[in-house]
């Protein structure tokens, strides 16, 4: 069930979502709303962790997501179906074992031997291969033609920016271990999706220095990869309650007092100077912010990348604020 | 994940209320405090803290070192260098008697140098080359907490040895959980004396009688799918790094038994949010359950309002009726933030009460939100004046 509508979105013909950003930045919640986004146009959406968070369950208000992909959301009617999965290496080479080699018995042993263990803590690479490999099964199913679910989209909550190109590099983490073999062939084929223009790395920040500078980073590396860059959605932006003039004139102390005060007392508010004074104190302090939001901005802007803006909600991300933050990325495209 | 599965500790009843003050001067003041661990979960302005704490004690008289993890560019210039890097460099601009040392962990140099002091030249290069130290010393999870631990533990030999400081303070890692900084070393030592190490270990010493069955079947498998090169990397790994396992437990639980020493303060640092609030519960209580000494919470980045009496309801009403009537949007605008920020300030006193409510006797500080980033060793002052209260 493809969307009804042509070239209505930024990613369209994109199948795999991945979603990174500095820790603290919302990057599960931006997923998770991208996730929700595409589904709200009558797609069959799959959204996967790989970090053993169990953020995805928290988020959504549901217990503890399995190995195992679970329906967490549905549309009215037609359409929209959201999925989520936990994926952890250990189930994953298990399963990749039994699926690819039939080594149902050599697996308990290999369990039992630390082998597991080993492969997914250490051994280079092979955790990262695991983990993209698992996602890659879930696109490719339908291309195997086998009785299974499909989907129209997949969203991974992907590990931080400082690691992502490394994370969706797995040829160059396999180079120095395996330069042959079933994982390496495996490798491969993930890194042909990966590169793939029905891929999109998305990065979350905030309008702070660290983060945007993390993601000025991650950009170049990814680039440098060949790993193909989608957008940027900067979250938690603070409300634009005063226009440019008004934010100069709160830093400057230069608002208008006289017409506060006579506004305030139109609207039946007292106007003491003690409340005038604390109105234009908050003003400044959020006009201040914002100027050290704008230098950010603009940081942000000369990359040359589609960019989205989620609002910092007053009262935190529910299941509600949430549909709200689904509801802004279709309004700009971005799903 | 072991945080959400571990059991709550805390009074059972209680209620919402203010939990008591936290008085940084008098820890730091006092000469019994050696080491000050600043932890909590990423995002939450941990290596700021760390750095604010460090200076003040220095400025009221201590000989400091801090060690920062990975601090924000901003962060490293505001104390006077450009690039911290694995060696303590004074910090100019203190003022008085005092004095402050910053430095950023390098955890691969840290590891390299641990590997370097403990192994023969010969083999320590074999191991530095072979390709998995490569990822255990760059990105096995809970290297970079266990070499924050190394270090800790270095400097300490240094500071007694020396004299050079009289006062430690740590930043921990950006991990998603604060628990990992006292995971990892168990983490990273049970995987080193690990099964499957000791049986990697067997063909490389040669008794033969050691292949079991069950082994034939294991390096069967692991032959097929990674290709027998693989395994002979992951033998020589394993035989090289064989002499070293020993020193690692040891030295971890060294550093363990530290951190549960009397001088040791964990300072619990958390943003006014859910999920950073409840990282903090969650290491609040592991804390008591390993006796560790806890100072208290500093709960970072709080709003504050600056109007008295005019509730959000109001001022959310006052704007819409302002708007209706079509004059100069700068009051409503006025108006509409207050209402904001009074949400905002709700929602997270809210949080606040409800952890004091849980965790009744944990001393904690406030440090309201600042509207500019620290850049300098003012900012850095007024963070501590903060903190301070």
């Amino acid at each position: 069930m493809a969307a009804t509508r042509e070239n209505e979105t930024d990613w369209d013909d994109v199948l795999l979502h991945v979603v990174t950003g500095k820790g603290g930045t919302g990057k599960t919640t931006v997923a998770a709303g991208l996730a929700l986004a595409l589904a709200s146009r009558g797609k069959t959406v799959l959204l996967c962790e790989v970090e053993g968070r169990q953020g995805i369950a928290q988020l959504f208000d549901v217990p503890p997501l399995p190995y195992e992909e679970t329906r967490i959301a549905s549309g009215p009617d037609d359409g929209g179906d959201l999925y989520a999965l936990a994926i952890d290496p250990e189930s994953a080479l298990l399963e990749y074992l039994a699926m690819y080699y039939r080594l149902g018995r050599a697996g308990k042993a290999l369990d039992r031997f630390g082998v597991i263990d080993f492969a997914t803590t250490i051994a280079p690479g092979v955790r990262d291969v695991l983990l993209t490999g698992k996602v890659y099964e879930a696109a490719y199913r339908n291309k195997r033609g086998k009785n299974h679910r499909t989907y129209d989209a997949i969203v991974l909550d992907a590990p931080p920016t400082g690691r992502i190109a490394q994370f969706l590099n797995v040829n160059s983490e396999l180079a120095g271990l395996a330069k042959v073999g079933p994982i390496r062939t495996q490798a491969d084929a993930i890194m042909t999706l990966l590169r793939s223009p029905r891929t999109a790395v998305h990065l979350t920040t905030v309008l702070e220095d660290m983060p945007v500078q993390e993601t000025i980073d991650g950009i170049t590396e990814l680039r440098a990869d060949d790993l193909p860059v989608g957008g940027i959605v900067v979250n938690l932006v603070r409300s634009k309650e005063l226009d440019d003039v008004a934010r100069e004139q709160a830093i400057g102390g230069e608002l208008p007092r006289e017409q506060i005060e006579k506004d305030l007392d139109r609207v039946g508010i007292d106007p003491d100077p003690a409340l005038v004074d604390g109105l234009v104190a908050e003003a400044r302090e959020h006009a201040e912010r914002r100027a050290l939001e704008e230098e950010q901005r603009e940081r942000i802007d000369a990359i040359d990348v589609p960019t989205y803006e989620l609002p910092r909600l007053p009262s935190g991300v529910d299941l509600g604020g949430l549909y709200e933050l689904a509801a802004d990325l279709c309004e700009q495209g971005m799903a | 994940m072991s945080s959400r599965t571990s059991r709550r500790v805390g009074p059972l009843a209680g209620r919402p209320g203010a939990a008591p003050a936290l008085d940084i001067d008098s820890l730091i003041d006092d000469p019994g405090t050696r080491i000050i661990v600043c932890t909590g979960s990423g995002g939450v302005g941990k290596t700021t803290t760390s750095a604010a704490l460090a200076l003040r004690a220095a400025e009221r008289g201590r000989k400091v070192v801090v060690l920062t993890i990975d601090p924000a560019r901003r962060l490293a210039q505001s104390m006077g260098i450009e690039a911290l890097d694995n060696t303590p460099r004074p910090v100019p601009g203190v003022r008085g008697e005092g004095h402050l040392d910053a430095m950023m962990l390098d955890m691969k140099r840290t590891f390299d140098e641990v590997v370097e002091s403990q192994a023969s030249p010969e083999k320590a290069a074999q191991i530095l080359a072979n390709p998995f130290y490569q990822v255990l010393s760059s990105s096995f999870a809970g290297t970079q907490e266990y070499m924050a631990m190394e270090k800790l533990g270095q400097l300490h030999q240094e500071a007694r040895r020396s004299g050079e400081w009289d006062l430690i303070v740590v930043d921990t890692p950006p991990s998603r959980s604060a628990l990992d900084f006292l995971d990892a070393p168990e983490r990273l030592s049970s995987f080193l004396d690990g099964r499957f190490i000791r049986v990697m270990l067997a063909p490389a010493k040669g008794p033969a009688k050691l292949m079991s069955a069950g082994l034939g079947v294991v390096t069967n498998a692991l032959t097929k799918i990674l290709g027998a090169h693989v395994l002979r990397d992951m033998q020589a790994f394993v035989a090289a790094f064989d002499t070293l396992f020993g020193g690692f437990r040891q030295r971890a639980q060294k550093t363990f038994a530290l951190l549960q020493a009397p001088g040791t303060a964990f300072v619990v640092i958390a943003a006014p949010e859910p999920d950073a609030l409840r990282e903090a519960a969650f290491f609040v209580e592991r804390l008591a359950g390993e006796k560790m000494p806890l100072a208290g919470l500093v709960v970072n980045r709080v709003s504050r309002v600056a109007v008295e009496g005019l509730s959000g309801e109001q001022a959310q009403a006052a704007a819409e009726r302002l708007e209706k009537s079509g004059t100069n949007a700068v009051t409503a605008g006025l108006l509409r933030l207050h209402a904001d920020r009074t949400r905002i300030v709700a929602r997270e006193s809210h949080l606040q009460r409800r952890f004091a409510a849980a965790h009744p006797h944990v001393p904690t500080a406030v440090i309201p939100a600042l509207s500019t980033d620290v850049h300098d060793l003012d900012g850095l002052r007024r963070v501590g004046e903060l903190l301070a209260g």
